[in-house]
């Protein structure tokens, strides 16, 4: 038999996973802020109202503490709740709830309170908004035991992850990259499969170089190494998918085969991702290395207004740059 | 003698002026003619300098715009309320005040731009940065006001936030230190019924947002925000009261918002023609019109030659807003600390590398 695929957005499927999840698992809610009748800001609750009622996809009000502290005290009451925050950069008023309590419940609790709450939230720049609807904040939840962080790339991952996130035991911070939600479609499966969490891919082979990177970069990244292959440098890009648990041994492999790494996040460069790749990389692969690790991220700076911003983020040229720098080491 | 009352309380909403445009002549404020005009003239601005706005937009000359239409009345009654000197905290649809307040209506397009330099306001006007995460800036609110009081200023802080806004813990909090501090300041809450797609009865089960200041011992009240002269006759009231020292008050216009949430949102998916239809006809531009021209103060050719001279004032702001200078690139570092650290020095020489 052959699998049957639909040509999907990143942002539809999204959908189409949700839509697929809460078919077969009743105790599946929604709960955000203009997720019900208006489909959400980015569309991607868009129809599921209409198919599960008011019960399950709840516009809740404008309170995102009261959102995330509400799903901890539901999914303890047996719900799955999956939340979403309208742009990670108001998770701000919910960070009390989610680094105080939901990632602490089941240590807290000796294992007996698991906390199964889906964060959807919609990150990174380049859709030029007004303040507070750019940034990337990763870091902090990913220095935050006790919370899977996971961002898809492409419109397969995407519904892959969500459906595997449903399925966690624990929260799941779910980074969607909103600069690319409609970018493009892709073919998806329209079965049930899941991506798992804490694998990454290998978006792209090469010989030369590894570019590490996750969420939007990873089409940046692509372009910039269509441009090395021009130069002459063959670079490899790792897509993480998921940013915690990090998939060590896909990063390892694949530098232990080039020699060289540059990690590529739109995130601040202070305390990113980036830098725990580059420590974890010279912990378990020092000798292995034939350059320094590099890395290309947002500036040190709040996210710039519209005029500026791409000053800040990560592009196509800085990647080449800090690939070159390290080819040329 | 178990059982006692220990709270009882009401609001009170103020309504003048009616959809024909006759008003309730026992509640009418002391205004003199000229100054009834202004106000017209002060709704007539605003309205005209969105709806530029809103078409600049779409020529892809904004990047977004959060439309003030329909809520004229609520910022042109407070404006004359209050003093030049009197602080403004506002959130992002506070535009039309701020310019009546003194802030260029360039500055309010270049943000809207997506140009920091928007925030840059003249010296002597006193309004903060609009503040984009819902309901935070009320807490900033208070602490100014706390600091007008520490400090015997005469000043008053305004704080500025929706319906929506009144979910955030932040509004809570603000109106609870206000209350504890007996801030100098003026909550003043549009409720123009929606937050994007949320309406009023689903963010929250109470009637007005007014009465929540009760229970935090803030005097509060509501008014109809369509209304200029009611919104300026209880504005007046709620400044008059914070400024001679009695502490907070909060005030609830209740209005409507007549555009898309922002540009971005398409607000035909939740809500229904016939509810903006309804609005429509309260509209507070034209309510003060049919009474200004019962009483031969205004005229359709009145109304014409003062559009003529703000479409003039639209048009020079908007040349000035599109001769500016792009801003430095170095801008992006320059202002995040007063001294810049290593890391930032090191990005700073990047910028200036790689040039425009
Ligand atoms: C903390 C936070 N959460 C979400 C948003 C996204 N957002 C912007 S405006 C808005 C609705 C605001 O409604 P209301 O307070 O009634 O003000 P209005 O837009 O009607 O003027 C939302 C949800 C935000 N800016 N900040
Ligand atoms: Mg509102």
């Amino acid at each position: 038999m052959v699998a049957r695929t639909e040509k999907l957005t990143i942002a539809q499927a999204i959908t189409a996973g949700l839509k697929q999840a809460m078919e077969k698992d009743k105790d599946i809610v929604i709960m955000g802020e203009d997720v019900g009748r208006d489909g959400g800001v980015f569309r991607v609750t868009e129809g599921l109202m209409d198919r599960f009622g008011e019960e399950r996809v709840i516009d809740t009000p404008l309170a995102e503490s009261g959102i995330v502290g509400s799903a901890i005290g539901m999914a303890i009451g047996g719900f799955r709740p999956v939340v979403e925050i309208q742009f990670m950069d108001f998770m701000y008023p919910a960070l009390n709830q989610i680094l105080a309590h939901l990632v602490r419940y089941r240590n807290r609790s000796r294992g007996r309170y698991t906390l199964p709450v889906v964060v959807r939230m919609p990150f990174g720049g380049g859709i030029h908004p007004p303040e507070h609807h750019s940034e990337s904040l990763e870091a902090p939840l990913l220095h935050t035991a006790g919370l899977k962080v996971v961002a898809p790339s492409n419109p397969y991952d995407a519904k892959g992850l969500i459906l595997a996130a449903l399925e966690s035991e624990d929260p799941v911070i779910f980074m969607e990259p909103k600069r690319i939600y409609r970018a493009f479609k892709e073919d998806v499966p329209q079965e049930r499969y899941s991506v798992p969490i804490g694998k990454a891919r290998v978006a792209r082979e090469g010989k030369d170089v590894s570019i590490i990177t996750f969420g939007a970069a990873v089409r940046t990244s692509l372009e910039a190494a269509e441009d090395l292959e021009k130069k002459g440098t063959g670079a490899e890009v790792i897509d993480l998918r998921s940013l915690n648990p990090l998939d060590v041994d896909a990063v390892l492999s694949s530098v232990r085969k080039t020699g060289r790494a540059v990690v590529v996040h739109e995130a601040p460069k202070l305390l990113g991702i980036g830098a725990e790749i580059a420590a974890i990389i010279q912990e378990k692969a020092l000798l292995d290395l034939l350059a320094p690790v590099g890395r290309v991220a947002g500036l040190d700076v709040p996210f710039p207004l519209p005029l500026l911003e791409n000053h800040y983020l990560p592009n196509r040229s800085r990647i080449v740059e800090a690939a070159l720098s390290a080819v040329n080491y | 003698m178990a059982r006692k009352k220990i709270f009882e309380g009401f609001v009170e909403r103020l309504e003048i002026l009616d959809q024909d445009g006759k008003v309730d002549e026992k509640e009418m404020p002391p205004l003199k003619d000229a100054e009834l005009v202004a106000l017209m003239e002060s709704m007539l601005k605003m309205r005209l300098s969105d709806q530029k706005a809103l078409n600049l937009q779409r020529q892809g000359r904004l990047n977004t715009y959060g439309s003030v239409r329909g809520q004229e009345a609520c910022q042109a009654g407070l404006a004359a309320a209050l003093d030049r000197s009197d602080w403004l905290v506002p959130s992002f649809r506070e535009h039309a005040i701020m310019v009546a307040m003194g802030v260029p209506l360039r500055s309010v397009y270049a943000l809207w731009k997506g140009d920091e330099r928007g925030n840059i306001h003249p010296e002597g006007v006193n309004c903060l940065p609009p503040a984009i995460p819902v309901g935070s800036q009320l807490l900033h609110a208070n602490g100014l006001g706390m600091a007008f009081k520490m400090k015997n200023m005469k000043e008053i802080a305004v704080g500025f936030a929706g319906d929506g806004a009144s979910s955030q813990g932040d509004f809570h909090e603000a109106l609870n230190f206000a209350g504890v501090f007996g801030s100098r300041t003026l909550f003043f809450i549009q409720n123009n019924g929606w937050a994007i797609s949320v309406p009023f009865h689903k963010q929250t089960k109470a009637d007005s947002v007014a009465q929540k200041g009760l229970a935090y011992g803030v005097p509060s009240m509501q008014v109809d925000g369509n209304d200029v002269l009611a919104v300026y006759k209880a504005s007046k009231e709620a400044v008059d009261h914070v400024r001679s020292g009695k502490g907070p008050f909060l005030l609830e216009c209740l209005t409507y918002r007549m555009e898309n949430h922002t540009t971005a949102d398409d607000h035909t998916k939740y809500r229904d023609k016939e509810e903006v239809e309804l609005w429509a006809k309260r509209d507070p531009v034209d309510r003060m019109r049919k009474y200004l021209v019962s009483r031969g103060l205004w005229s359709e050719e009145k109304e014409k030659e003062f559009a003529g001279s703000v479409a003039e004032w639209i048009e020079s702001e908007v040349e000035a807003l599109e001769s500016m200078e792009p801003a430095s690139v170095t801008d992006v570092v320059d202002f995040v600390y007063s001294d810049l650290p290593w890391h930032l020095k090191e990005e700073r020489e990047m910028l200036l590398k790689e040039g425009n």
